[in-house]
């Protein structure tokens, strides 16, 4: 299928107001003539039935396999311009064009030509693509950790009639949900706390006949992708190795380490415990204090102990508040006439939950709104009541109950830290950290490693240090053996739309290690961990990727023949896809690539590239644009534009009709992580007289789907001035501009602000040689 | 499509975040899904969002990757403009009959936008919540998905719809359109179906409606946005005048057994965002949050800390008793402060209610055949209950973005794993 010639067919509509703008005519010279493109055809409304009739016929009688459609833009008409499966070759003539320029002028036109030439030398640089799945793929999947999540996560997987693995380090299952006493209402009506079901739980999964079970087990060693993970278990002081799909993570939490809250009496008296202590103390029987066994009769609760503090945990664990209700509720169950008090500085009980709040208001427990400041050893509370105004002190209390915050596993703290750490993720927690980081951890052969300015220092402070302790599944990547942390330590994800996703492709964290949560949401989290393990498996059969670009069966190819083991590709692949061998050749592991191109970005030799997506394809696209010369005073602007936000947002300025500067020429990019500097100094090199890499924001709240791409971009840019220097060219005419999908109005002024600075620097001297 | 005894065809009603997700997933993994929405676009309240929080990113970043999932997904068909009217039977054989309402634009559209042009009539602008108007033949927004026209019923039978139909060169102008039922044979249904802000004119203190100054919390979303009524210029409705003295009131409806007995989940974030968006257009604003707990769980407790940095974003616990207006129109928030017991009375250009998120569903005649419901209208499936029926996002309770996409994933499986079960029982028994 390689080896096919390509027959392509150029089809121009000329509906939707490109007819009345431009001249087909002269876009049929454009291809009869300079391309030599065989077959041409107009029709006014191309993707009515009839002009995609028109298109059939020709493919159905072998005149054409490669259709090229210069109509609408390739984000719409999706399905009437795919035939047989493939998506036409498309040229954007309606919304970047003929909507966003006036109608009949000379620059229309060859604003039109351009994207014509551009969509013809980018189907010639397109080869279709063919899955490439090899060899076994493992449809099993791996659950770490035995707890409550790691329990629903096994069941949900196995009835869906998947085989798993589930491994626990401890010799029992069950978690922290063992020493739950009740455990939170989830159903209507929310009121009262409700018996512990987790026996019940370990007992379904123990009789289910598609897990296996594997307790008082570690992960030591990961190796392989999605389809083909190879996991080395050890028990008992043996070691095995399981051919798995795809990890579901579900190590849970560790309670925050009280010994740090000395402050609030712990360790002062013994009857001062954290809710996790309690939990054992509740029983049937009226609530007894640890010291003397006497009844515990005036109890307080103190909130956020270690939470939303700076000192401690910075975050709000989300579930302490309903944890002490249940706790104050059980408390007053069996001993009606105890005093029950709760501190808070903020109570939370979100959604339904308030139900449980209003029933322990209604049970008599005292709810106290104020900023504790310290726990006496002779338990007297301090604190600032909010209500009074005053510091207060209560004493005569039987007991104090910490309610602490829950820290995430995502790291072991029973195992020694990895050399080749989680502190090296940091970058990742704040993209914009520079690379430096890593490479200098990584890249023995370092050339120039600049630390970084005191303000870069400053901007890429990480939010808060990476946990300490060993890696849970000790990942034998060249990027490092952990899974990504985002703030606070917790597994990394894209936490607004798609929460799942993290940085290791086919190994998905659920449960608190990845968001704090209590026992029912977390089971439902595990259900969605399972549906992605379940896709990635499937897809890692296909040869297919995973999100954002599902489906695509095109992967990276790397050319050793030119390679120059950089590794930069290793370094900057957002997913850690690319491994060594034991020339320190790169080799990509295909099922963990999610084909955004960022290793082509990074390539300076260009020996990477897709079959439908190439150095070869955009330096050809770049080299099709007709640069005019100096004397008719027509500057021309490449612009890179990631298809996901900013080229949308150029499709939006188009159909609400803003106008902008026709000299711009933009060629759409899968990420701007993917744009070597090459194709800039080459465009520079042709004559264009400035060039603009258009791409969301980086940052913290960055918003690249592949997360850094923004990031490097900038990086990659910040390097650009010895280039130009050394082209004697000035350093505003190569520029990033961070567009939103919502700018849509502002990128008229983006663009013509940026043309009018063009402008004023002069034409680029290279033009015309 | 399978052709067996039972259909493994999942239903997803309703196409805001947690449907669409939900659709996109389950066609993913390999399942053919009809997505309803009864809307002319997909995208929901969030479509309607300006920013998210805590990133202050657009929603329509994150719907487009969902978009063009839908796109090359030839497993998902979407139905808009559709609802359903009744359902019967069981996981595997399901009975579903839709109801969609005119478009009067068929498939041929090209959203070239030449019937807008062909019309001088302007209706209001639900996609602002009729704080604009639009032509009668309009897109839904920029970002609508599918981009196709509608043409609004008020011209239909008038002069305007030949000349809408006359000016469009592609035949998609179909005035004949009708309100059509079919019916769907469905292995297990999602139900996402959404929530409504709980109707601000039942809490009649807060004077809803007695000035335009008093709006509530998607209203401002729309102020915010670019391509809002305002072109995204935190503006007073009454006179287009910079609101630069502006009071958020929290629960305005939540917490509140006379109005919804739970806390809505989002309400205080999404109020900090919108001091942020004032915040962002004038150096000398001023913004009151009046609250009675800031419920900003796990890491958005950092946004909390951010917004509350702020020395013009004021942190007032209480929940005001009512809001007057003066003679010239301007609101007036009266209550008592909980911390400091002082009265007061402070006029404002502008109160945003942060009313709270109420089942779409809640009251409509067709619900009964949705599952299991609590005492507040949320889907919540109980144990036992027929597998074939599941809920995402809000549909089952007030949740923010992320776990909403986070419920519709696993609703996802839950309704793949309702239709392998009822295959395999059918082919046992064949």
């Amino acid at each position: 299928m390689n080896n096919q010639i390509l027959n392509p067919g150029v089809y121009l509509c000329g509906g939707c107001g490109i007819g009345e703008s431009i001249s087909l005519d002269a876009l049929e010279q454009v291809a009869g003539k300079e391309y030599k493109v065989p077959v041409c055809r107009q029709h006014a409304f191309l993707c009515g039935d009839e002009g995609r009739a028109l298109i059939e016929a020709d493919l159905a009688a072998g005149n054409v396999n490669q259709p090229i459609v210069a109509a609408c833009s390739p984000r719409v008409m999706t399905d009437q311009f795919t035939f047989e499966g493939t998506p036409a070759i498309r040229a954007n003539l309606r919304e970047q064009v003929v909507w966003a320029q006036p109608a009949g002028e000379e620059d229309t036109q060859m604003l039109a030509n351009d994207y014509l030439r551009m969509a013809i030398t980018q189907a010639a640089g397109t080869v279709p693509t063919v899955a490439a799945p090899e060899g076994e793929y493992s449809h099993t999947i791996l659950v770490l950790g035995g707890g409550s999540t790691g329990l629903n996560a096994a069941l949900a997987a196995a009835n869906t009639g998947y085989e798993v693995l589930l491994v626990e380090r401890d010799n029992q299952l069950g978690g922290w949900a063992n020493k739950w006493s009740k455990t939170l209402p989830h159903l209507p009506p929310y009121r009262d706390p409700q018996p512990n079901t987790i026996n019940e739980l370990i007992t379904t999964v123990e009789a289910e006949p598609a897990i296996t079970v594997l307790t008082g087990s570690l992960v030591t060693k990961t190796e392989g992708g999605p389809g083909k993970f190879n996991v080395t278990l050890s028990q008992d002081g043996s070691s095995r190795v399981e051919h798995v799909g795809a990890i579901v993570v579900a190590t849970g939490w560790r309670p925050y380490d009280a010994n740090n809250l000395v402050h609030l009496g712990y360790g002062l008296n013994t009857d001062v415990v954290t809710g996790i202590e309690l939990e054992e103390l509740l029983t049937n029987e009226s609530l007894q204090r640890r010291s003397d066994n006497k009844p515990a009769k005036t109890v307080m609760f103190v909130q956020c102990a270690g939470s939303r503090d700076p000192d401690h945990l910075p975050y709000c664990s989300s579930v302490c508040c309903e944890v002490s209700i249940k706790q104050a509720l059980q408390i007053m169950q069996t001993d009606p006439a105890a005093s029950v008090y709760v501190l808070f500085d903020e109570l939370r009980t979100p959604g339904t939950a308030e139900e449980f709040y209003r029933q322990a208001q209604k049970a008599g427990v005292v709810f106290i709104k104020g900023k504790v400041k310290s726990v006496s050893a002779d338990l007297g509370v301090t604190y600032d009541d909010v209500m009074l105004g005053q510091e207060v002190t209560l004493q005569g209390l039987d007991m104090v109950v910490l309610a602490t915050g829950m820290v995430p596993n995502s790291t072991n703290p029973e195992i020694e830290p990895a050399e080749n750490g989680a502190e090296q993720l940091l970058d990742d927690v704040n993209p914009n950290t520079p690379l430096s980081l890593a490479i200098k951890i990584i890249d023995n052969d370092a050339k120039e490693v600049v630390p970084p300015t005191a303000e870069q220092a400053q901007a890429s402070e990480p939010v808060s240090a990476a946990l300490p302790g060993g890696p849970l599944l000790n990942l034998q990547y060249v990027q490092g053996p952990h899974i990504p942390m985002l703030v606070d330590g917790f597994s990394d994800s894209h936490y607004i739309c798609f929460p799942y996703e993290t940085r290791r492709t086919g190994i998905y964290t659920c449960g608190p290690v990845r968001r704090p949560m209590d026992m029912a949401e977390a089971s439902e989290d595990a259900a969605g961990a399972i549906l992605k393990a379940i896709q990635s498996i499937e897809g890692a059969a296909r040869g297919a990727a995973m999100h954002p670009r599902v489906g695509d069966l095109s992967f990276p190819k790397i050319g050793l023949d030119t390679c120059t083991k950089c590794r930069r590709c290793t370094i900057e692949c957002p997913f850690g896809a690319i491994e060594e061998d034991e020339n320190s050749f790169p080799i990509l592991i295909e099922s963990r690539c999610r084909r955004c191109g960022t290793c082509m970005g990074a390539c300076p030799v260009r020996t990477i590239s897709f079959d439908n997506y190439s150095p070869n394809m955009v330096l050809g696209m770049i080299d099709a644009v007709e640069v005019p010369d100096e004397f008719d005073e027509k500057p021309r602007i490449l612009i890179f534009a990631c298809e996901n936000d900013a080229y949308p947002a150029l499709d939006m300025a188009g159909l609400n009709r803003y106008q902008y500067s026709a000299f711009i020429r933009v060629i759409p990019v899968r990420c701007l992580g993917s744009v070597p500097l090459l194709w800039v100094a080459t465009a520079l090199e042709k004559g264009f007289d400035g060039i603009m890499l258009m791409g969301c924001k980086s940052g913290d709240d960055y918003q690249c789907h592949y997360v850094k791409g923004s990031a490097l971009a900038k990086e990659r840019l910040s390097k650009i001035g010895e280039t130009l220097k050394s082209l004697m060219l000035e350093e505003e005419r190569v520029t990033m501009a961070e567009i939103s999908i919502a700018d849509s109005h502002s990128i008229p002024d983006v663009i013509d602000g940026f043309v009018e600075t063009i402008e004023g620097i002069g034409f680029n001297p290279f033009k015309g040689f | 499509m399978n052709q067996g005894p039972a259909s493994q065809t999942i239903l997803v009603v309703g196409g805001g975040i947690a449907g669409i997700t939900a659709a996109v997933e389950a066609a993913e993994t390999g399942y053919e899904v009809i997505l309803l929405e009864q809307s002319p676009a997909l995208g929901g309240r969030v479509s309607a969002f300006s920013r998210y929080f805590p990133k202050l990113c657009h929603p329509t970043c994150g719907l487009e990757i969902n978009y063009q999932r839908i796109r090359k997904n030839p497993r998902i068909k979407v139905i808009t403009m559709a609802k359903v009217e009744s359902l019967s039977g069981q996981a595997g054989d399901y009975t579903v009959l839709v109801k969609t309402k005119p478009r009067y634009v068929n498939e041929k559209c090209t959203a070239c936008g030449d019937c807008a042009k062909a019309t001088d009539v302007r209706v209001s602008n639900s996609f602002n919540y009729g704080m604009d108007k639009v032509s009668a033949a309009y897109l839904p927004h920029e970002h609508a998905y599918p981009q196709k026209f509608v043409i609004a019923p008020e011209v239909i039978d008038t002069p305007d719809a030949d000349n809408i139909k006359a000016a469009c060169k592609y035949g998609a102008v179909d005035l004949d359109d009708t309100e059509s039922v079919f019916e769907l044979k469905i292995g297990a249904v999602i139900w996402a179906t959404g929530w409504k802000p709980y109707d601000a004119t039942k809490i009649t203190p807060y004077s809803y409606g007695a000035s335009p100054d008093i709006i509530n919390n998607l209203e401002m979303e729309r102020l915010a946005a670019h391509d809002g009524p305002t072109g995204g210029k935190i503006l007073r409705p009454s006179n287009g005048e910079p609101a630069k003295r502006v009071a958020l009131i929290q629960c305005a409806g939540s917490r509140d057994t006379n109005h919804l007995p739970y806390c809505s989940r989002i309400c205080c974030l999404g109020s900090m965002k919108h001091a942020v968006y004032v915040r962002e257009q004038y150096t000398d604003a001023v913004v009151d949050i009046y609250y009675i707990d800031i419920r900003a769980h796990d890491r958005l407790e950092a946004f909390y800390r951010r917004v509350s940095a702020d020395p013009q974003v004021n942190f007032i616990k209480s929940k005001p008793g009512h809001v007057e207006i003066e003679e010239d129109g301007t609101p007036v928030v009266c209550g008592e402060d909980t911390i400091s017991r002082e009265v007061y009375a402070r006029s404002y250009d502008l109160v945003v209610l942060a009313l709270g998120m109420e089942p779409s569903a809640l009251t409509d005649t067709d619900a009964p055949h949705m599952g299991s419901r609590d005492d507040y209208g949320f889907i919540v499936p109980l144990p036992g209950d027929e597998p074939g029926l599941s809920s995402a996002g809000v549909a089952g309770g007030p949740l923010d973005v992320s776990m909403s996409v986070q419920s519709a994933t696993a609703a996802a499986l839950s309704a793949i794993q309702a239709v392998r079960k009822a295959t395999a029982q059918s082919g046992a028994l064949e």
